[in-house]
């Protein structure tokens, strides 16, 4: 990674509704080297897309999340990547680990309904073939996502003109 | 009321001190909502964690006693070697040293501890607010040393020269300098240097913001300079560095003989800087030799960005402005719209709610100059350049 490539990237996981100029000016780069650099992060798969983070408790939508702990058999030549990969093909899934430690993949899913996610335990996930067990913890509350804390409301206590 | 003429108890040359300047902005400011300021001379980081931690694990260890007067050994001794480790400025920490309630007890000490009335000592004008107050509060006269836009508002050694009299003790040295941002080069302090050896000055160099420096700036300690180490009182805090302002944490370093004397009236008047304030100093330099100064690489990084934002934002709006390269501020003239710096944050914080200190706050060779801090978030200091851009426009 090039300093310029870090400066961006760290930028842009704050707010990536930044303008190329404002990039542009706070790197020290031109607008173009900013453009370019960032075109090739998203060709190479490291920017993978521009989304806010949402506190979804704030909403009306009905969800519910649990982590699933779960243990399976690694396949020859493919190892844990291959049952991953039916894993994450699930449209309930959005995070899939490889974890070390006494199981080997964390999953999280999301659904409407406690029952929905239930079903999809016990009819989608546990009947997978090389999947020997699984432990299933509800997320009760939210506290903090992806350095975002969630219920802080961001209070400047400094003295508003101060010498 | 009372019947009581309090006039009759008050020193005079103290109460004709007037009061600060950014006073009645403040007293603006506060009373309105949704100000975005960039009036603010802190950080906006919250002190690091862990440094945070070290005064809770001394609390809850029950260190609430008063330590030595001249600070904690272990803090001192830090601090020692990170005057040494970054800047290659050696100090014993048993005796050229003391421990002081914030860099500003330190200048306000030193200058009580020097000055005998009609003492003159040399301020770069503008600068910080609290310099000349304290200069007459330990009964010297200030004088001042104008500095200007197109020499970068660096000192120049030929007018520090021009403002000497037979009179004239002390020189203030505040680089990287807030409000203008403005730095010194190593070669504009041996230009300095050579005036201070010709006529014996005494030097306080504030250095709080040696840490915050850009665009290649190097800092270099006025101690350094050769033959300065004797006539250099240097004074330096946790608060800007470290982002540990309401911590009140800063030192003062110089010859034996001088720290011995300054530490006399610490003792008597103050006792020690605050205990918990001197356990997260502890942690914060502690860590920092350990890890490369990760924390403040981290924040002045930040800074970084933030001002070449605003540098950019403002001559964008075709108000010109120098690239600071030091502190958190930058200096804008803005002499083009024709207003003086009082009317123009006047009106800017009514009419567009943004709050900016007028240079006149720190001299009045400030005129035509706002200082603007950008120590605060990328979002506000967005909405903030756009706001004073259609404030500039209407203007016109």
């Amino acid at each position: 990674m090039t300093q310029l490539e870090n400066a961006l990237l760290e930028l842009m996981q704050e707010d990536c509704r930044l303008s190329l100029e404002k990039l542009a000016v706070m790197t020290g780069a031109s607008c173009e080297e900013v453009a370019e650099t960032i075109d090739r992060l998203e060709q190479e798969h490291v920017i993978l897309r521009y989304a806010p983070t949402i506190n979804w408790d704030k909403t009306d939508r009905e969800r519910v999340e649990a982590m699933i702990e779960v243990r399976v058999l690694p396949q020859r030549d493919m190892g844990f990547d291959a049952v991953a990969k039916r894993i994450y093909g699930f449209d309930e899934v959005k995070s899939v680990y490889l974890m070390s430690g006494s199981y080997d993949l964390l999953v999280l899913v999301e659904a409407p309904t406690l029952k929905q996610l239930a079903l999809f335990v016990s009819e989608k996930l546990s009947t997978l073939e090389t999947v020997t067990g699984t432990a299933t913890s509800f997320v009760l509350k939210r506290y903090k996502e992806d350095g975002v804390v969630f219920e802080e409301t961001k209070t400047d206590n400094r003295l508003v003109i101060s010498p | 009321m009372s019947d009581v003429n309090y006039q009759r108890y008050l020193n005079r040359a103290i109460a004709a001190v007037p009061p600060s300047g950014i006073r009645r902005f403040f007293d603006l400011a506060s009373t309105m909502k949704g100000v975005i300021s960039l009036g603010v001379g802190e950080p906006d980081f919250v002190t690091p964690y862990h440094i945070r931690q070290a005064a809770i694990d001394s609390l809850l260890n029950g260190e609430t006693s008063y330590t030595p007067n001249r600070g904690l050994l272990e803090l001192r001794e830090e601090i020692s070697l990170y005057l040494d480790g970054r800047f290659g400025v050696k100090y014993d920490p048993a005796t050229e040293m003391t421990v002081t309630v914030g860099a500003s007890e330190a200048i306000d000490t030193a200058l009580r501890v020097i000055l005998e009335p009609g003492d003159e000592v040399l301020i770069p004008e503008p600068s910080y607010v609290s310099y000349s107050p304290s200069v007459i509060f330990a009964g010297g006269t200030p004088v001042g040393v104008l500095t200007r836009a197109e020499k970068e508002f660096r000192l120049q050694a030929e007018d520090v020269r021009r403002a000497i009299t037979p009179r004239t003790k002390a020189l203030i040295l505040p680089y990287p300098n807030n409000p203008t941002g403005a730095v010194m080069e190593r070669e504009d302090l041996e230009a300095i240097a050579e005036v201070v050896r010709e006529h014996e000055l005494l030097v306080l160099s504030d250095e709080i913001y040696a840490e915050l420096r850009y665009g290649g700036h190097q800092h270099t300690a006025f101690a350094t300079l050769e033959g300065m180490k004797p006539y250099t009182l240097t004074i330096n805090c946790m608060s800007k560095s470290f982002a540990m302002t309401g911590w009140r944490v800063g030192y003062i370093c110089g010859p034996a003989e001088l720290i011995t004397v300054i530490n006399k009236i610490h003792q008597y008047a103050i006792l020690c800087a605050p205990r918990q304030g001197q356990a997260a100093a502890i942690e914060a330099l502690r860590a920092g030799r350990l890890n490369g100064y990760e924390d403040v690489e981290r924040m002045r990084e930040s800074y970084d960005r933030r001002r070449r934002l605003m540098v950019e934002g403002f001559r964008a709006m075709g108000l010109p402005c120098f690239e600071p390269k030091g502190a958190f501020y930058v200096f804008p003239s803005i002499e083009k719209t024709g207003l003086s710096s009082e009317e123009f944050c006047q009106r800017l914080l009514t009419e567009k709610k943004v709050a900016c200190v007028p240079g006149t706050a720190f001299a009045p060779c400030g005129e035509g100059h706002i200082r603007c801090s950008y120590a605060t978030g990328i979002d506000k200091l967005n909405i903030a350049l756009e706001r004073m851009e259609q404030f500039i426009k209407a203007l016109a």
